[in-house]
């Protein structure tokens, strides 16, 4: 059968391993997580947790208040990201390369950090733009209060939408042109081939970064503690947060995750019936390139517009970080006077947990990355190809995680693992496994977006010459999948960096994270430390990430041309 | 929960024995050094400001050069959180702990979890009462909560003078405060606060539309800052901080009274680190870092030979609220439930 000496077939035990340790990873947070929710302060079984969590008003407002916010950034998200990545991957705008870039730039930006900085640009008595709009046009009232809903929402979005834009513009990429072709060969015009067959064959990408958007800004937790506490309300993830203080009520704050739970689990069910299942498989083995629409005159107005969308989660926080980094009081007035060198001397050299962070951080990144990425791409392989009851429960507990708020999650595992036989507290592995557990779905996502879109004529070739299924993943679908594969490397990497939640529950002082330090410079306004930390922290995650891009936009293009 | 109590009795009875046996007083012995030395590190969990903090711990590492600090500075609530869940785990990460809400040491000795180590420099020199006799803590530092405004928003005329003044409509909108779930100096301030004018003053406050921070070292950031011309609460040694950098800043001692905030420092039980632990927990006591505390960190010293520094307004001609940490210890859960119910966060 087989022309060469093949060996064992290990891809059932392979599989059936990886499908076990997620089982582990998943089940075990939400284990406690339900265990908690439905047992009393002595540990009886009982329904009172969720008794107040609808009578008592501190409970239920803030549940009220996250709908409302997912709800909102899932919209504005993907509206600012769906014409976005449209007009990188389909259009002849100039600059798109390096506004493609920009955007994995504002991708990169943790939230909280954004917060912060939309915090200095727009608190609204000492807010930069604030003070701008007032001396340019006397009012009295800011323009615009980032301590409000409004500006939860706004924030949130600008740290979201990029997910929307990643997802949907590397779909967009991997479209080829013979259906476009084929509709403009029938007489359809430029824009009715982009609503007619460019937008529908997007559609599974864009309703998936939509659906992470909104499951984001519904378990984040930096954004609200930074803007929503100033504003005098909370999400459900603050309320959890200061469930822990003392006296802690694990047992509420576990019941007050369920709701999230719930609805994640419906969403990503509805996603699945809409969607089915293979219905969308457009990559097969003979394509064309996609073809660019002509922008024509438009050119220059859609670059305006895409970089003033770009200045809103990048040029103008950007800006702010570096005044604040250089500046006495973060907000002050651009002068000699308010300019200092004290927030780097202290960063670099006062500040005792700056290195250990630094080394911390992106030795989790690099090794969360990795193996998240091979167990996401085995994860969807199995799932888009065998199908059956194990291939959903495998895609359900893939995708489970992101309906954790990373905070619980992060008391899951502090219990599971600061007693026996295990104590993985105080050290790097309680957070690696808490960063692949949250991470997970986002790459998981990403892959099967991608397996979605590759026809399977290509590994059942190579199945039919011989190779086994582990072989064909590998030589096969792996590099067709490059871009896919890196670019879900680089989402769980950027997500490690980018994570708070689960870190501010589980770090100890041996095992600071930057955002972590981020949080407790924050929390007693020590912006100019955080400013140069950010900045600093940023300065390397581009790098890691400008690599691996470089990598990925090498291989995939050529390889599938050749296919 | 029986099982527990029983726990905590024998513990108890086992160090009333132990304290027979074995006097908590120590000083800074050579032995202690070298045997400080050879544990190398020492992990501080403490509520303090994180600039003040390092200042310390470098002061301390040039003195004692070899013994690392590891400063882990968090608001005295989430300490408190944080020791609670890593103890109760059996993880002892911390060696020594400084915190700005002193009931806090009363349930840490109460659970056990502390060490009997008195230096012999407090013994002698701070003042009778401000330690506990048995040596489980001592107080590292005080401070005020105190309010202030924004020189350059709010003339010294028009100034408030007193928490009452602050219900005044023309200060809506315009107040930032601190919140005593997450710092121990709001906490204890909100307590002396609430007892001496009554709930129904932070009733009124709250409908003056104010903008809520977290720890007690942010407010006089925001009001030099401008974002807010006054703040409600507060750290009285960041005020100082940012007068002694020139900022736009100016403190009010209400004429009700201000809150006295001790931060007492203590050793932990199961220091991973006990010499460098108690080294360092002594040096903390002495004058030199008394010192540093006060002139580099705007802190108030019971150490009768720190000098204070000119300008300061002695803490013997200020009105002070009194202290009382253990009532504080018993009403903490009272405490921020009735001010979530006010203040909504």
């Amino acid at each position: 059968m087989a022309g060469r000496a093949a060996g064992p077939d290990l891809s059932g035990p392979v599989l059936a391993a990886s499908g076990l340790f997620l089982a582990g990873l998943v089940c075990l947070p939400i284990g406690w997580l339900v265990a908690y929710a439905f047992s009393d302060r002595a540990g009886d079984p009982t329904l009172s947790n969720f008794v107040a969590l609808i009578d008592d008003p501190t409970l239920f407002e803030p549940l009220v208040t996250t709908f409302g916010i997912s709800i909102c950034v899932a919209v504005a998200a993907a509206l600012a990201a769906a014409p976005l990545a449209w007009i990188v991957a389909r259009t002849d705008m100039p600059g798109r390369r390096i506004v493609r870039m920009l955007m994995t730039a504002s991708f990169v930006t943790p939230p909280f950090l954004g917060a912060i900085a939309w915090e200095i640009l727009a608190a609204p008595n000492s807010g930069i733009l604030n003070k701008v709009w007032r001396d340019v046009t006397g009012a009295e009232d800011a323009l615009f209060d980032v301590y409000s809903f409004a500006g939860l929402v706004f924030v949130i979005s600008c740290y979201t939408a990029p997910y929307v834009f990643v997802v949907l513009s590397n779909a967009l990429d991997r479209i080829p042109a013979d259906l476009e072709d084929a509709a403009g060969i029938l007489g359809a015009g430029r824009w009715k081939v982009v609503i007619g067959v460019t937008l529908p064959l997007a559609l599974p990408a864009l309703l998936a970064g939509t659906l992470v958007a909104f499951l984001q800004a519904m378990t984040l937790f930096g954004s609200p503690a930074i803007l929503a506490i100033p504003a005098g309300f909370h999400t459900v993830t603050t309320k959890i947060y200061s469930l822990f203080q003392f006296p802690p009520r694990p047992q509420v704050a576990s019941a007050a995750a369920i709701p999230l739970l719930a609805v994640t689990i419906t969403l990503l069910w509805l996603q699945a019936k809409v969607l089915g299942r293979r219905g969308y498989a457009v990559v097969g083995g003979k394509n064309g390139e996609p073809r660019l629409v002509a922008l024509g005159a438009w050119r220059w107005p859609v670059l305006a517009l895409t970089l003033a969308t770009l200045s809103l989660p990048l040029f103008l926080p950007y800006a702010a970080l570096l005044k604040a980094a250089v500046s006495r009081v973060p907000s002050g007035p651009f002068d000699l006077a308010n300019l200092t060198s004290e927030n780097f001397t202290f960063v670099f050299f006062e500040f005792s947990q700056t290195r250990l962070a630094f080394s911390n951080t992106f030795v989790l990144a690099i090794a969360t990355a990795t193996g998240g990425t091979v167990l996401a791409l085995l994860v969807a392989s199995l799932a888009a190809r065998r199908g059956g009851f194990y291939g959903r429960v495998l895609e359900f507990l893939a995708t489970a995680p992101i309906a954790i708020p990373g905070i619980v999650l992060g008391v899951g595992l502090f219990l599971a693992y600061t007693r026996g036989p295990v104590v993985l507290y105080g050290t790097l592995w309680i957070l690696l496994l808490a960063f692949l557990t949250i991470e997970m779905p986002a790459a998981f996502q990403q892959m099967r977006a991608a397996f979605r879109g590759l026809h399977p004529e290509l590994e059942e070739a190579s199945r039919i010459l011989g190779a086994d299924r582990l072989v064909t993943l590998r030589r096969i679908t792996a590099p067709l999948l490059k871009s896919g594969v890196i670019a879900g490397w680089c989402l769980i990497f950027i997500g490690v960096v980018r994570e708070l939640s689960a870190a501010v529950m589980l770090s100890s002082s041996a095992t600071k994270v930057l955002s972590v330090v981020i949080f407790d410079l924050n929390e007693s306004g020590n912006l100019g430390a955080i400013a140069v930390i950010g900045v600093a922290m940023l300065i390397v995650t581009f790098a890691v990430v400008g690599i691996a891009n470089l990598l990925s936009g090498a291989g995939a293009g050529t390889r599938l041309r050749s296919g | 929960m029986k099982g527990r109590a029983i726990a905590t009795l024998a513990a108890g009875v086992f160090y009333a024995g132990a304290a027979l046996a074995q006097s908590p007083v120590y000083s800074i012995t050579p032995e202690l050094e070298a045997a400080a030395k050879k544990e190398g590190n020492v992990v501080y969990y403490t509520s303090i400001d994180v600039k003040v903090a390092e200042d310390l711990a470098k002061a301390f590492e040039k003195r004692y050069p070899g013994i690392k600090v590891h400063v882990e500075r968090n608001g005295a609530e989430r300490q408190f959180s944080k020791i609670g869940q890593e103890y109760s785990s059996k993880i002892y990460n911390v060696d020594t702990v400084n915190s700005s809400d002193a009931s806090h040491f009363i349930y840490w000795k109460r659970e056990g979890w502390l060490a009997a180590a008195l230096p012999e420099e407090v013994m002698k020199l701070y003042p009778k009462g401000s330690y506990d006799p048995q040596g489980f803590y001592a107080p590292m530092r005080a401070s005020l909560s105190v309010i202030a405004y924004n020189t350059k928003l709010v003339s010294a005329a028009d100034a408030p003078k007193s928490f009452k003044d602050l219900l005044d409509p023309k200060w809506k909108g315009k107040l930032v405060k601190a919140h005593p779930g997450y710092s121990g100096t709001i906490l204890t301030a909100t307590f002396q606060t609430s007892r001496d004018l009554g709930w129904a003053f932070f009733e009124k406050l709250a409908g003056q539309q104010v903008m809520q921070v977290q720890s007690s070292t942010e407010p006089p950031r925001k009001v030099v800052a401008g974002e807010r011309a006054v703040m409600v609460d507060g750290n009285e040694y960041n005020v100082f901080l940012e007068k002694q950098k020139g900022a736009p800043i100016e403190v009010v001692y209400a004429t009700e009274g201000s809150p006295l905030v001790v931060g007492p420092s203590g050793v932990m039980k199961f220091a991973k680190n006990p010499n460098a632990a108690r080294l360092f927990h002594a040096w903390t006591f002495s004058l030199e870092a008394q010192q540093i505390a006060v002139d580099d960190g705007g802190l108030r010293s019971f150490h009768p030979g720190v000098k204070e520094p000119a300008g300061r307004k002695p803490l013997k001609d200020i009105k002070l609220m009194k202290e009382d940490p253990i009532s504080v210890d018993k009403q903490v859960e009272e405490l921020k439930s009735r001010y979530l119910r006010y203040f909504k966060t």
